[in-house]
């Protein structure tokens, strides 16, 4: 399984940084969302998958799955979540403010150099 | 603190005070307050003759840094004396003559006095002090404070130009010259000049000798105008005249020679240094008297002739260096002879070229210019100057009974030594050092016979002259006729010289190769020596060059200037400048794309690069878990969705799509048996979900022009070596495990020691409560940004306020 993970997360990575390498802001954000999935799922694989129960010590079973990783994750989906929808607002005042979205646009000036 | 510390921080000292003494005495001339420091400073110095002349050095030492071995030791010895007295006697004539060349109204003088004490003292602390960082700071503020004095008239662009030029320069080798210093210190473990001497025969075979002698050359040469870094020299004659005299003649160019003879006994040993100190010497006497021909301002020529004559005694430093290598000839040692004279020219030097300097300053303060195509005639009106103007250049052409012959003839000798030598190859190509000092010294009686006639015989032409030329001054030409006196004083007795300074500086530069009962005479009668035949030749080939000159004036345009090193610095200031500026416009092109091109290039060479080199890659499929139905239809969705976004056309779409892989994430997490993931991945993707629509929602109407993602092939292998180097090292870092987690602990102790049952939450709140802290931070941070981003819209409010002031 954790074979099969490795190539989904290349995935996932590849088109996130294709996304992130287009003009369209709202692109971007778009790809550093993938991204972020992409890094979600690798801490979770790297950390070793299905290696037995649910981590409540309720279940009484022989083995859990390792709980680390799993706050890793939640502590990175929060914050990724912080920054993602601070990014949206900013790229949403970004068109208001300058009116585009082209980030070939978006570019200092000639006369500021 | 002893009496020699207290001695070489007093001009700082006063430094400090004269602004001061400036805005309380205004009726009095500055000058006259800084004038009593060289001279008590003088009279120190030369009551230490005696006691040097006995083989005496005067050491003191000061802490500064001891943990590091940076202590300010100073020592008088021959050559740190000779040094001393040039500096504090020129300095008091100086700082006379600036008190009548620089007007009290018109002129800022407190800077001016600073600067030069500044100055003054600096070079006092470079030919006393024993360490080498010590010397290195007082040699950075010696090139400091002759930048401040060009720089002087900051107003003047010429001014401004030379002042940079000469700061670029001194600078450069002043650095190459740190580096030397550290050198030496990792060869001798000691920052101290007599420490690395004593240990002269070991550092020699040392690896890195040869890079840290040529990095001091570099020091030297570009402090002292040596060829090819004289170009700063004549754009220094921006400065005011009292400053030419004193740094740009007799003092400051001087360090470089200091170095090297100080530095002599150390790096003696080797050819190269012999060969280097020697040669570029040479060239640089060749062609600064060459160059110096073809001036038409007075100062120019004299810039030159400094540049040659410097270069005249860092040649006979070289040669001095051969004595070296023939210690058993004692007394008969004709090397020893040579280093004599360059210290012996040295103080003839400073004293015909102070004198002159003075001289073309009274001239230019009298008439207004000091273009020798513009002068001429002025015999009549200037009788002193012109008898000054006399001296000072029959004593640098050569000509008897002034001190320049005596050193010039002792200058012949040598050269004509070196026929003699048999090392390094001297024997093929040492003849050329007769033939080329003899051709240099030809030029420079030329030289200095346009420098004397052509500014006071000839045709008198008012009109063209600014001022109405009249005598200067007596307190104007009190410095000149002093230095003019010595120049005869040491013509005609050249041996008061001889046993109290000229010899105790030769010990100093020697060390033990001198014997102690070498016997130097000078006199004007030696003999029908090759040297005399030469100085014969000189004067009348040189005559007949100088009547002859409007004939042979066009060989010059052979060297035109485009050619000059003046003009490769011009071009090179610029074109780096342009260079730089367009190398960076190259890479920094302010688009984003570029830039996340570049770090995803670096990403992807850096770590493949890695994994190639370091055989990195693994792979094992032992230690993996099965794989289900469930997860393969999943891994389909999340592929499927993820490389759908690309295809898109409406944004809409692809925002809906990403919602989808990110509810598939949620459910991997189910799979996978993560609870508390799955459901907050669920919350959160649903409100970003909500929030992307929110903003595609308020999106301007026409921006929502629905495109597709246009195709790039770069973006394509960018993002797919991306992809492969994340799942190669993926696979690896599964691959290679190297020791068991440490969850077991958690998993162990969740109960007993938190009182929880669900692992996830106890390692958040309890094992690792800070992480939690701080990522609530994250989103409280977050809020206030966007509400702020949201309410705050200061440029708007200001603009609109700017229009209603309209």
């Amino acid at each position: 399984m954790e074979i099969l993970m490795a190539f989904i997360i290349g995935i996932l990575f590849t088109c996130a940084t294709y996304l992130m390498l287009s003009k369209s802001i709202l692109r971007i954000i778009i790809g550093t969302g993938l991204l972020s999935h992409g890094a979600h799922l690798l801490i979770l694989t790297m950390g070793g998958l299905k290696r037995g129960a649910v981590p409540l010590l309720g279940e009484h079973a022989k083995s859990y799955v390792d709980p680390l990783p799993q706050a890793l994750i939640l502590t990175s989906i929060v914050i990724s979540f912080g920054v993602t929808s601070y990014f949206l607002v900013l790229a949403y005042r970004a068109y208001q403010e300058l009116g585009t979205d082209n980030m070939d646009l978006l570019r200092g000036s000639e006369s500021n150099e | 603190m002893s009496l020699l510390h207290w001695a070489i921080l007093s001009p700082f000292l006063l430094a400090v005070i004269i602004p001061v003494l400036y805005k309380l005495f205004r009726r009095v001339h500055t000058g006259w307050f800084v004038l009593a420091l060289p001279v008590v400073l003088f009279s120190y110095f030369f009551l230490k003759i005696p006691a040097v002349r006995q083989g005496q050095e005067i050491k003191e030492t000061l802490k500064w840094i001891p943990s590091l071995n940076i202590n300010f030791t100073t020592i008088i010895d021959g050559l740190s004396l000779l040094f001393a007295l040039l500096i504090t006697g020129i300095g008091s004539l100086v700082v006379l003559y600036s008190i009548f060349y620089l007007s009290k109204k018109k002129e800022q003088l407190h800077n001016f006095y600073v600067y030069l004490l500044l100055f003054m003292g600096a070079m006092l602390g470079v030919v006393l002090s024993d360490n080498l960082i010590v010397l290195y700071m007082f040699w950075e503020f010696t090139s400091l404070s002759s930048f401040l004095l060009i720089g002087y008239w900051h107003n003047r662009e010429r001014s401004r130009y030379g002042a940079q030029k000469s700061m670029l320069i001194t600078v450069f080798g002043g650095l190459s010259m740190l580096g030397a210093i550290v050198m030496l210190y990792i060869m001798g473990g000691t920052f101290s000049i007599r420490g690395l001497i004593a240990q002269a025969g070991t550092i020699v075979d040392h690896p890195l000798f040869l890079a840290a002698m040529l990095l001091v050359l570099l020091g030297a040469f570009t402090k002292s105008a040596q060829f090819p870094f004289h170009i700063w020299l004549p754009d220094a004659m921006e400065a005011p005249t009292p400053v030419s005299a004193y740094l740009h003649s007799a003092t400051m160019v001087k360090a470089g020679i200091y170095l090297v003879a100080r530095l002599s006994p150390l790096f003696a040993q080797s050819g190269v240094w012999l060969w280097l100190v020697g040669g570029i010497g040479l060239l640089t006497l060749l062609w600064g008297s060459f160059n110096a021909i073809r001036q038409t301002d007075l100062k120019g020529i004299l810039a030159y002739s400094t540049v040659s004559q410097l270069g005249l005694i860092m040649s006979l430093l070289g040669v001095g260096a051969a004595a070296v290598h023939y210690p058993q000839l004692g007394n008969e040692n004709i090397y020893i002879a040579a280093t004599m004279a360059a210290i012996f020219h040295l103080i003839n030097h400073a004293t015909f070229k102070g004198s002159l300097f003075m001289m073309v300053g009274i001239v230019d303060h009298e008439t207004g210019t000091r273009d020798i195509r513009k002068l001429g005639g002025l015999m009549s009106f200037m009788p002193i100057t012109f008898t000054i103007a006399v001296i000072g250049t029959f004593s640098m052409a050569g000509l008897p009974p002034f001190n320049g012959f005596l050193s010039k003839e002792m200058f012949l000798e040598s050269m004509v030594s070196v026929l003699s030598l048999d090392l390094f190859n001297m024997s093929t190509w040492g003849s050329l050092f007769p033939v080329l000092a003899w051709i240099a010294s030809v030029f420079t009686f030329v030289y200095s016979m346009m420098v004397v006639f052509k500014t006071f015989t000839g045709k008198y032409q008012p009109e063209k002259l600014p001022k109405k030329p009249h005598e200067a001054p007596f307190g104007m030409l009190l410095s000149p006729i002093i230095l003019a006196l010595l120049v005869i004083l040491f013509g005609l007795f050249p041996n008061m010289l001889t046993e109290t300074l000229i010899k105790p500086a030769a010990a100093s530069v020697l060390g033990d190769v001198l014997p102690a009962d070498y016997e130097l005479h000078i006199a004007f009668w030696h003999g029908a020596t090759p040297a005399l035949f030469m100085t014969i030749g000189i004067i009348a080939v040189g005559l007949l060059l100088y009547v002859l000159w409007p004939k042979w004036k066009g060989l010059y345009k052979a060297f035109p200037e485009k050619l000059s090193f003046t003009n490769l610095y011009d071009h090179a200031l610029p074109a780096m400048e342009n260079g730089s500026f367009n190398l960076v416009k190259l890479f920094m092109t302010g688009f984003i794309r570029n830039y996340l091109v570049y770090i995803f290039i670096f990403f992807i060479g850096s770590l493949g690069f890695t994994i190639y080199l370091k055989n990195a890659f693994n792979y094992s499929t032992i230690d993996t878990a099965p794989i289900g139905f469930y997860e393969v239809v999943l891994a389909a969705v999340i592929a499927i969705g993820a490389v759908s976004i690309l295809f898109v056309k409406s944004r809409l779409t692809s925002i809906i799509v990403l919602g989808s892989v990110g509810y598939t994430v949620s459910l991997f997490f189910v799979l996978f048996r993560a609870p508390d993931l799955a459901l907050t991945q669920l919350v959160v993707e649903t409100v970003s979900t909500a929030l992307f629509l929110l903003c595609f929602y308020h999106l301007p109407k026409k921006f929502r022009k629905e495109e597709r993602l246009k195709f790039r092939g770069t973006n394509l292998l960018i993002s797919l070596g991306v992809g492969t180097v994340v799942t190669l090292i993926a696979l690896s870092a599964h691959s290679t495990k190297l020791f068991d987690t440490i969850s077991k602990y958690y998993l162990d102790t969740a109960y007993t020691e938190a009182g929880g049952k669900n692992v996830v939450n106890v390692t958040l709140v309890d094992y690792r409560g800070l992480d939690t802290m701080f990522e609530i931070t994250v989103l409280g941070i977050a809020a206030i940004g966007i509400y702020s981003m949201i309410k705050l819209r200061l440029t708007k409010r200001g603009g609109k306020k700017a229009n209603e002031n309209k």
